[in-house]
């Protein structure tokens, strides 16, 4: 059989998608009102996710469902594929269509879909936001005001061989780089571990690379984006930054496959017992420790914050945000269903079954989940001190430059100076309207 | 590739129209005929004219456009389209992206050039052995087939995982060669996972022209004392052109807009594999819709133009009429169409 002719495809929907939006006539100033005029009515809702693998979403919803019989909550599921998750709100924004009331976005997206009117603003004082990790609450906010509320959270951690370390004489984790490579020199001296790597970041040409450099350059004091909306990366402190990733690579202290190798190549890298040190999202801590034999480091490794030049590094901040469509029926009812979903309760019940990190900062504090999950405490640090990825409306072409910037730098295709230098210009056009 | 499908059904649908025009309208003259025809073929056209010719004409029209540019003073988009007239095209040969174009031009281009020299040449050989006559045929006939039913999408995930820096194809090279990093070997990652999946299309069709040729036409060359070789030069080659060329048109049209294929293998954003469709994609996801249509446009204006010099040149018998054995009709198959109905009606 014949494929759809793709092109053909993609004409014909954009078409349709652009000549509905434009017959949606001239409503756009639906965001001039106040938040709380706007979040009215109640009636059945839908909330649009990824997919839901634990199936702990679809008992939430169950429990909401039974307590309110007249305001149901449906779950549409969008691809896996985090990209295609935005394609298909955006192309409900666009079409202006009342599908979706609940949307769980991307910490990434908020700029941009509030920033197109595609959201409802969220009254500040009908949400409790004291008990949230302040950082994960910035997430939420464009220009000052509350479009998302913060559900999940994620941040990068330091994750090491305790065993090598302690056989090489080392009794703590290293704070700066320098301690890195010495405890790495050191290690290498024994005999179980000639042929390990050193370190691991992703440095693929993938969203991974703007994570990279999130963290690099925020470990060396700098921002890729400064508050003020311009790009900061022709300052020394994200020349510093850039130079440890390509150092790293170029060194030789991280395997030259780093270039190919995306967050589960890294996992299964670290899984060989090939890396002595991974920065690395917290899902790995259970993964890693399997003792199915799938991994040959369970019960080896630790974690710790991330390194920095001179202390402790800064982390990048993931997770996910709930948000209200602006075309969405009901609002009420979707706010009051978002407060169930991010209230301490839901989110404890959350982290146990998809070991997801919450924003509610007193579950990191809690014995019982603790003992069961030992790197909350690091976590919960990491989270603090970690730093968004460049708010800005343009996110996708941000970070495409980003991404180009540094991935020519690792690979040696351009001087640091020379990729910043082109960054710094890049990004000054792709900011300038902001 | 639409363009072939739709001379196809249309010509289906001519020929389907004309025995049915002869029976109802026996003895009316050819003009009345032709208003049957047309009138029996509109409706077609009129699916035609929406399902391709809208959407054609509405990207095009989208081109022109440009939303979304630039915010208040509140921090929101300011809405709206504006006329920019051609500034999509010029900002695409000229401005910042002229770059980025000229690499996906190039690599669309590279690809479909290697791909189907390739996939001809291993097309080819495939139909020659599945054309044989030895036991098992069938299983060899079905497990060649077997990489064209995969979908694209599925053998790109596939070939990743052998192309990992630790995959099997290092493991059998005996080397660390980082096909999917941004570099030349993802070029030949992605031209070795396309030959594998499509060249079984080409041997499929090459198969179905080589049975159409007659036995006899062997015994005599054989009788003659002509070698294999010879008799692949003076018999097949030339009696399975029609169906070949047909096979070589659709993979170039098809390969012009590769998307899937080096966007799960290597990834997007990846310039030496970066295809004319995966701009228009990135744009268009970048809510860029004027200048998406613009890269769609320009990739439409493309592969009509290679379509039409193929056709042109190499005398591509797209509708099938080789069957009827009539060499000249592919250079004037519309007059000779016409030709032929007058000379049954009258």
């Amino acid at each position: 059989m014949r494929r759809i002719p793709r092109i053909g495809g993609a004409v014909v929907g954009a078409v349709l998608a652009l000549s509905l939006a434009g017959c949606g006539g001239d409503d756009g100033d639906g965001s001039s009102g106040t938040a709380a005029d706007t979040l009215r009515g109640r009636g059945p809702i839908t909330l649009v996710t990824g997919k839901d693998r634990s199936g702990n979403l679809q008992k939430q919803v169950d429990g909401w469902n039974a307590e309110h019989p007249d305001e149901k909550v449906r779950i549409i599921e969008l691809p896996d594929e985090p990209n295609e998750q935005r394609q298909q709100m955006i192309q409900n924004a666009t079409t202006k269509s009342d599908a979706y009331t609940v949307l769980a976005l991307d910490v990434v997206w908020t700029a941009e879909f509030a920033a197109n009117r595609w959201l409802t603003e969220l009254p500040e004082d009908k949400i409790d936001l004291s008990k949230m990790l302040p950082a994960t609450i910035k997430t939420g906010r464009y220009r000052d005001r509350l479009y998302a509320v913060p559900s999940t959270s994620d941040a990068g951690m330091l994750y090491y061989r305790e065993d090598l370390l302690e056989k090489a004489g080392i009794s703590e984790p290293p704070k700066t780089y320098r301690q890195m490579w010495d405890a790495c020199e050191k290690v290498k001296d024994l005999d179980e571990a000639k042929d390990i790597d050193c370190f691991f970041t992703e440095v693929n040409k993938s969203e991974s690379m703007t994570i990279s450099m999130v963290e690099a350059i925020g470990s060396a004091g700098g921002a890729i984006i400064g508050p003020d909306g311009k790009p900061t990366v022709n300052t020394p402190q994200a020349k510093q930054g850039l130079e440890f990733l390509v150092k790293a690579y170029q060194d030789g202290m991280m395997p030259k496959s780093a270039i190919t190798l995306d967050t589960e190549g890294g996992r299964r890298y670290f899984q060989d017992g090939k890396l002595v040190f991974q920065r690395q999202w917290p899902y790995q801590y259970a993964l890693a420790n399997e003792d199915d034999g799938s991994s040959k480091v369970a019960g080896k490794f630790g974690v710790a914050p991330l390194p920095g030049p001179d202390g402790p590094g800064v982390s990048n901040l993931g997770g996910h945000n709930l948000a209200i469509s602006a075309f969405a029926k009901n609002k009420a009812t979707g706010l009051d269903f978002i407060r169930y979903l991010t209230g301490a309760q839901a989110q404890r019940d959350n982290l146990l079954a998809t070991s997801k990190a919450p924003t509610v900062a007193a579950l990191y504090d809690d014995p019982e989940l603790v003992k069961k999950f030992p790197y909350l405490p690091v976590l919960k640090a990491a989270i603090e001190n970690a730093t968004p990825r460049p708010v800005t409306v343009k996110y996708g072409d941000v970070t495409a430059a980003i991404q180009e910037a540094g991935y020519s730098a690792v690979t040696g295709d351009a001087p640091v100076d020379k990729a910043l230098a082109d960054l710094q210009g890049e990004l000054g056009t792709l900011t300038s309207q902001q | 590739m639409t363009t072939t499908h739709d001379e196809r059904s249309a010509a289906a649908n001519a020929a389907a129209a004309a025995p049915r025009a002869r029976r109802t309208r026996k003895g009316g003259d050819a003009r009345s005929q032709r208003r049957l025809a047309a009138l029996l073929l509109s409706p077609t056209l009129l699916v035609l004219a929406l399902v391709i010719g809208y959407p054609v004409l509405a990207g095009f029209r989208e081109s022109l456009f440009a939303r979304g540019e630039g915010l208040d003073e509140n921090g929101f988009v300011v809405e709206g389209t504006r006329f920019v007239g051609l500034d999509n095209y010029t900002a695409i040969f000229s401005g910042d992206g002229a770059d980025a174009f000229w690499n996906a031009f190039g690599n669309t281009s590279f690809f479909t050039f290697t791909t189907v020299i390739l996939e001809t040449v291993i097309g080819v050989g495939m139909a020659l052995i599945m054309h044989q006559a030895f036991r098992g045929r069938a299983f060899v006939r079905a497990s060649i087939l077997v990489p064209w039913a995969i979908p694209t999408a599925i053998s790109g995930l596939l070939w990743r995982w052998i192309f990992q820096a630790d995959g099997a194809a290092n493991a059998v090279l005996r080397q660390q060669i980082l096909w999917t990093a941004d570099g030349f070997p993802a070029k030949l990652a992605v031209i070795t996972a396309e030959v594998w999946k499509t060249s079984p299309f080409i041997g499929l069709l090459v198969l179905a022209g080589l049975q159409m040729i007659p036995r006899d036409v062997y015994e005599a060359a054989r009788v003659d004392g002509a070698t294999a070789f010879q008799q692949f030069r003076s018999i097949t080659l030339p009696l399975v052109k029609p169906a070949l060329l047909v096979a070589v048109l659709f993979r170039m049209l098809d390969v012009l807009r590769m998307f899937d294929l080096p966007a799960v293998l290597i990834g997007v954003n990846q310039d030496s594999v970066e295809t004319l469709t995966m701009i228009a994609w990135f744009e268009a996801s970048n809510l860029r819709y004027g200048s998406a249509a613009a890269y769609a446009t320009i990739l439409f204006v493309y592969i009509a133009l290679i379509a039409y010099l193929f056709v042109k040149l190499l005398g591509a018998d797209i509708i099938g009429e080789a069957r009827e054995q009539t060499k000249r009709a592919e250079r004037t198959k519309h007059a000779d169409r016409r030709r032929k109905t007058k000379a049954v009606a009258s």
